[in-house]
C-alpha cells in the first residue's frame, strides 16, 4: 500500500538536512545542492504519487491516519507522531513540494556564489521537513512541532547574511511577533486538551459539534487563541509588521517561506480547526474583518514602495488577507484554492524579481531599474504572467478563477456582508495597480542600468514552470458560468464543508463576475495611466503636502511600526533600564562579597602568634568542658 | 600534719604566682624551684614518698638546671631587661585571667560530686611503686626511654650551631 | 598519711593549672612560656598523685613518673629551639615567630 510511504515525505527532507548539517562543509557545492535540491525532489514525487492515489483510489472515509510511535506518555496526555493525509493535507503537501522542489533548484543557482551554500540548503530542507510535519500532522501537537520548526527556520533564513546586524534585528523581530501568536496558539492548544481530553484533530473535530454549543463562550476563546496563532504567523493585523523586514534574507526563502508556505500556516490552521471556528461566528466575523483590513492596508502600502521585493511582501500580506477573508466567511475550499494559485503565481513573482536583482548585482530600488523589457525577456515575461494572475486577469490565469471564488463567496454567503465584498473589490483594483506599476517601473521606461550578469538554467527552468502553473492550475474549478465544473471545491468540500449561501441567483453571479472583471481591468489600465506614461500626475500628488504625507504614511506600514515601538518597545527598554543594577547579579555578587569579607575577618584571626593560637585552645576548651559538665 | 599541708599549699600557690610575675627570668626559675619544693613536701604528706624525692630530684635538680644553663647560655645582654619591661604589661594578665578563672570555676563545679571522698591514711613505699612499673607498665617504661632517646637526639641537632656555614634557606 | 578531701587537693591541682595557663597566655618571653608550662605539668602530676593515694594504689605515682620522663624530654627539645630561635631573630619574643601569619 503507497499510503504507508507517508512518512517518508517529511523525513526525505529532515535527512536532507541532517545530512548537510554533518557534512556539509566537506561536500562540494554540487553534492550540498544535489542532496538539498534531491531530497525535496523525492519528497515531491512521492508527494504526487500519493496524491494520485488518494485520488483514484481514496482511503475509507478519505482520511488515512499513520501512526509512527507514542512520543509522551504521561497518566492520560499520550500524543504520538502520526501523520494524516486528507483531502486538504493532499492540496498542502502537492504545493509545498512542488514548489519547494523548484525553489531549490532556482536557489541552486541564485545561490551558487555564496559562502553558506550547504547551511542555505541545510536550512531549506529543515524547512521543508517541518512545513510538511506541520501540513501531515494528525494531532495538534504534532503540528505545534511543525508550527515552531518553521518558525525556527524563518529566523535562520531572514537572518542567513547574519554578518550584516540589520538582517539579524530582522530576523529576530520576524521570530518574537511571531511568539506572540505562537503563545496564543499553545494556550489554545491547552484549552482544547482540557476540554476534549485528547490533542488529535479528528477527535476534537468530531466531538467539538457535541460538546459545544454554536456560539459558546469557550469555543469563541479557543477558536480565538488559535486566531491569535494564524495571525502572527500569516502577517495578519495586528501582527503583520515582521513581514516587509523579513525580506532581509534571500530571494529564495522570501518565495518559498513568505510567500508559498510558512505564511499561509495559519490559513491551513483555520481550515484545519474549522469545526472549532464554525462553533464560534463572532470569531468568525473576526477573521473575515481581519482579513478585508489586512488586504486593503498591505494594498495601500504596496503603492508606494521602492523595494521591488517590499512590493512583493506586502502583496502577500494583501492575498493572504483575502484567504482569511474566505475563511471567515466559511468558503473554505476557496480559501484553499486561492492558497494554492497564489503558491504559484507569487512564488513565480519573487524568482522571476529574484532574477533581476541577480543580474543587476543585488539592486533592488524599482526607480534604479527600468527597461529590462529587452535585456532580462525571460524575466519579463514570467514576471508579467505573475502580475497577471495575481490580478486576476480574466480567463486566462489562475488568480482570476480563485479570486473570483472568493469575491463570489463574500456576496453571498450566510456570513458574508456587501461591506466585505466591497473591500475585496476595492482591494482587487488595488492589486492591479500596484503590481503594474512595478512591472511598469521595472521593466518599461529608460534602461538605467544594464544587467551585468545572466541566470543560469536552474533559474530558468523553475520560472518556466511555475509561470506554466500559475496559467492552468485554475482551470480545475470553473465556475458556473464557464462551464461548471468545480472540481477543486467538490474534492475539498468532502472535508471542509461549504457554508451554505444566501442571495445567490445566476443574474447576480453573472454581475459579480463582471464586476470583478472591471476591477482587474481597471486596476491595470489606471496602472498604464499613471505610471507608463510620463508619471506626472503621481509626482504632482506626491509633491502636494497632504499626499506627502499619505504618502510617507503609507510606506511605513501605516505607522504600526511606530505605534508597536511607543507602545512595546520602549516601556520594555525603560524597565530593563530600570533593572540595570540587576538585583539578581547583585545576590550572586553578594554571596561573593560575603565570603570576601568572612576571609578577611578569618584572616585576622591568623596572627601567626604562639599566644593566640593557645589562647585559642583555651577557650575551645572552655566551652567543651562547659557542655560536657552543665549539659 | 593538716596545719603544714596547708601551709605548704600555700606556699606553693604564691610562689607560683610570684614566677609568672617576675621580668628576671632567673628570678622566676627560682621561685619556681620553691613552688616545686613546696610540692614535693605535699606529696610527702600525702603517703608518696617516692614521687617527693623524684620531684626534688629531677624536677627541681635536673629539669629546673637545664632551664638555668641554658638561660646562661644565651648570653643576654643588658637590653633583654629592656625588653623585658616592653613586653610586660599587667593588662595583659585580665583575659588571660578571666579564661583561666573561667576554666577554674568549671573545673570546682565539675568535682561537685567528690564531696565525700577522702585519701587515705596510707604510705606507698617505692618497693609497690617499682614493682607496679616494671611489671604492668614495662611497656610505657619502654616507651619512655625511646621518648628520652628521641627527645635527646633532637635536643642535640636542634642546639647546634653553624660555625663557618651559611644559613640555611630562610625558614 | 593524712585523710584529707579528695577534692581540696584537686582544687589545688586546678589552681596551680590556672596559673600555669595565665603564664603561658600572658608573657611574651619564651623562656617564661616554657616555665608556665612545667607549672602546668607539675599541677597535673599532683592530681595523680591524690587520686593514688585516695585508691591505695602505686599507679598513681607511676603516671607521676611518666609525666616527669615526659616533662624532662619536652624541656630539652624545648630549650634547643629557644637557642635556635634566639640565634635567628636575636630575640626571646614569642611573638617574633610570626611568619605564617594569614
Amino acid at each position: 500500500m503507497i499510503y504507508h510511504l507517508l512518512w517518508l515525505v517529511p523525513t526525505i527532507p529532515l535527512a536532507g538536512f541532517l545530512l548537510l548539517v554533518l557534512f556539509g562543509s566537506s561536500l562540494s557545492r554540487r553534492g550540498a545542492a544535489f542532496i538539498g535540491v534531491g531530497s525535496v525532489g523525492v519528497a515531491a514525487i512521492l508527494a504526487l504519487m500519493l496524491d494520485i492515489n488518494y485520488l483514484v483510489a481514496p482511503p475509507p472515509e478519505g482520511i488515512y491516519t499513520q501512526s509512527l510511535w507514542t512520543w509522551i506518555r504521561v497518566e492520560n496526555f499520550t500524543p504520538d507522531i502520526s501523520f494524516r493525509l486528507d483531502a486538504l493535507s493532499v492540496v498542502m503537501i502537492f504545493v509545498v513540494t512542488f514548489v519547494g522542489f523548484f525553489i531549490h533548484l532556482y536557489s541552486a543557482g541564485y545561490m551558487f556564489h555564496d559562502k553558506g551554500y550547504s547551511r542555505f540548503f541545510a536550512y531549506m530542507n529543515l524547512f521543508v521537513g517541518s512545513m510538511l510535519i506541520l501540513v501531515l500532522a494528525a494531532n495538534l501537537l504534532v503540528l505545534y512541532l511543525g508550527w515552531e520548526g518553521v518558525g525556527l527556520c524563518s529566523y535562520l533564513l531572514i537572518g542567513f547574511w547574519y554578518h550584516d546586524p540589520a538582517n539579524g534585528r530582522a530576523a529576530m523581530k520576524a521570530f518574537i511577533i511571531t511568539r506572540i501568536g505562537d503563545v496564543g496558539l499553545l494556550i489554545g492548544l491547552l484549552l482544547l486538551f482540557t476540554h476534549f481530553g485528547t490533542l488529535q484533530i479528528q477527535a476534537i473535530l468530531t466531538q467539538a459539534p457535541l460538546r459545544w454549543a454554536m456560539g459558546a463562550g469557550i469555543a469563541s476563546a479557543a477558536a480565538a487563541l488559535l486566531l491569535a496563532g494564524a495571525v502572527g504567523k500569516s502577517a495578519q493585523l495586528p501582527l503583520q509588521t515582521w513581514l516587509p523586514d523579513a525580506m532581509a534574507g534571500p530571494t529564495p526563502v522570501s518565495a518559498l517561506i513568505h510567500a508559498a508556505t510558512m505564511v499561509t500556516a495559519g490559513v491551513y490552521l483555520i481550515a484545519r480547526m474549522h469545526a472549532i471556528f464554525s462553533l464560534a461566528p463572532a470569531v468568525m466575523t473576526l477573521v473575515a474583518i481581519i482579513g478585508a483590513a489586512t488586504l486593503l492596508l498591505a494594498a495601500c502600502s504596496a503603492l508606494v514602495q521602492t523595494d521591488i521585493k517590499r512590493v512583493l511582501a506586502y502583496s502577500t500580506m494583501s492575498q493572504i488577507g483575502y484567504m482569511f477573508l474566505a475563511l471567515g466567511v466559511g468558503a473554505w475550499s476557496a480559501a484553499i484554492f486561492h492558497f494554492m494559485t497564489h503558491a504559484f503565481f507569487k512564488s513565480l513573482l519573487f524568482l522571476a524579481a529574484g532574477v533581476v536583482i541577480h543580474n543587476l548585482k543585488e539592486e533592488h530600488n524599482m526607480f534604479k531599474m527600468g527597461g529590462l523589457r529587452k535585456s532580462v525577456p525571460l524575466a519579463y515575461w514570467t514576471f508579467l504572467i505573475g502580475s497577471l494572475s495575481l490580478t486576476a486577469f480574466p480567463l486566462i490565469t489562475a488568480g482570476f478563477y480563485s479570486k473570483d471564488l472568493i469575491l463570489y463567496a463574500a456576496f453571498t454567503s450566510a456570513r458574508g456582508s456587501i461591506w466585505l465584498w466591497l473591500a475585496g473589490w476595492i482591494g482587487a483594483v488595488l492589486t492591479g495597480l500596484y503590481i503594474f506599476r512595478a512591472v511598469f517601473l521595472t521593466f518599461f521606461g529608460v534602461e538605467q542600468r544594464k544587467p551585468e550578469q545572466h541566470a543560469g538554467a536552474t533559474m530558468r527552468v523553475p520560472l518556466v514552470v511555475l509561470a506554466t502553473f500559475a496559467v492552468i492550475a485554475g482551470f480545475i474549478e470553473l465556475p458556473r458560468t464557464l462551464g461548471n465544473h468545480p472540481w477543486f471545491t467538490t474534492f475539498v468540500e468532502r472535508l471542509l464543508p461549504g457554508s451554505p449561501i444566501v442571495n445567490s441567483s445566476s443574474s447576480s453571479y453573472v454581475g459579480l463576475q463582471i464586476a470583478s472583471v472591471i476591477a482587474s481591468l481597471g486596476g491595470i489600465l489606471l496602472a498604464y495611466l499613471l505610471f507608463a506614461r510620463k508619471r506626472s500626475v503621481v509626482r504632482q500628488v506626491e509633491q502636494t503636502p497632504v499626499g506627502a504625507a499619505v504618502a510617507r504614511f503609507w510606506l511605513q506600514d501605516w505607522g504600526f511600526d511606530w505605534l508597536y515601538d511607543h507602545l512595546f518597545v520602549r516601556p520594555y527598554i525603560w524597565l530593563a533600564h530600570l533593572n540595570h543594577g540587576d538585583i539578581f547579579d547583585a545576590i550572586y555578587a553578594g554571596i561573593a562579597w560575603l565570603s570576601l569579607v568572612l576571609n578577611g575577618l578569618f584572616s585576622t584571626l591568623q596572627t601567626g602568634r604562639l599566644r593566640w593560637y593557645a589562647a585559642g585552645v583555651l577557650i575551645g576548651a572552655v566551652i567543651v568542658i562547659a557542655i560536657a559538665v552543665f549539659v | 600534719m593538716y596545719f603544714i599541708l596547708y601551709l605548704v599549699s600555700a606556699i606553693a600557690i604564691i610562689s607560683t604566682v610570684m614566677v609568672i610575675t617576675r621580668l628576671n627570668a632567673v628570678h622566676g626559675l627560682l621561685y619556681l624551684i620553691v613552688s616545686l619544693l613546696a610540692v614535693a613536701v605535699i606529696f610527702y604528706i600525702l603517703g608518696a614518698p617516692f614521687v617527693a624525692a623524684l620531684e626534688v630530684i629531677i624536677y627541681a635538680g635536673a629539669i629546673m638546671v637545664l632551664f638555668v644553663f641554658v638561660i646562661m647560655m644565651l648570653n643576654l645582654g643588658a637590653h633583654s631587661a629592656q625588653d623585658e619591661h616592653r613586653w610586660y604589661k599587667p593588662r595583659m594578665f585580665i583575659g588571660p585571667g578571666f579564661l583561666a578563672l573561667i576554666l577554674l570555676a568549671e573545673t570546682i563545679y565539675a568535682m561537685r560530686y567528690t564531696g565525700g571522698i577522702r585519701t587515705n591514711l596510707i604510705s606507698i613505699s617505692p618497693q609497690q611503686v617499682g614493682m607496679e612499673l616494671y611489671g604492668t607498665y614495662l611497656l610505657g617504661v619502654e616507651l619512655s626511654s625511646i621518648l628520652l632517646l628521641a627527645g635527646l637526639v633532637a635536643a642535640y641537632h636542634l642546639g647546634r650551631r653553624h660555625y663557618h656555614a651559611q644559613p640555611r634557606e630562610r625558614v | 598519711m593524712v585523710n584529707l578531701p579528695v577534692g581540696y587537693g584537686l582544687i589545688l591541682a586546678g589552681v596551680l593549672f590556672a596559673l600555669g595557663l595565665v603564664g603561658v597566655l600572658a608573657r611574651r618571653n619564651v623562656v617564661f612560656i616554657l616555665m608556665s608550662i612545667e607549672i602546668m605539668l607539675n599541677a597535673a602530676g599532683v592530681a595523680f598523685i591524690v587520686a593514688g593515694s585516695h585508691w591505695r594504689q602505686p599507679d598513681g605515682q607511676v603516671m607521676f613518673f611518666y609525666i616527669l620522663t615526659m616533662a624532662a624530654a619536652e624541656v630539652s627539645v624545648g630549650l634547643a629551639l629557644v637557642l635556635q630561635m634566639h640565634s635567628r631573630f636575636k630575640t626571646l619574643d614569642a611573638d617574633a615567630a610570626s611568619r605564617m601569619r594569614g
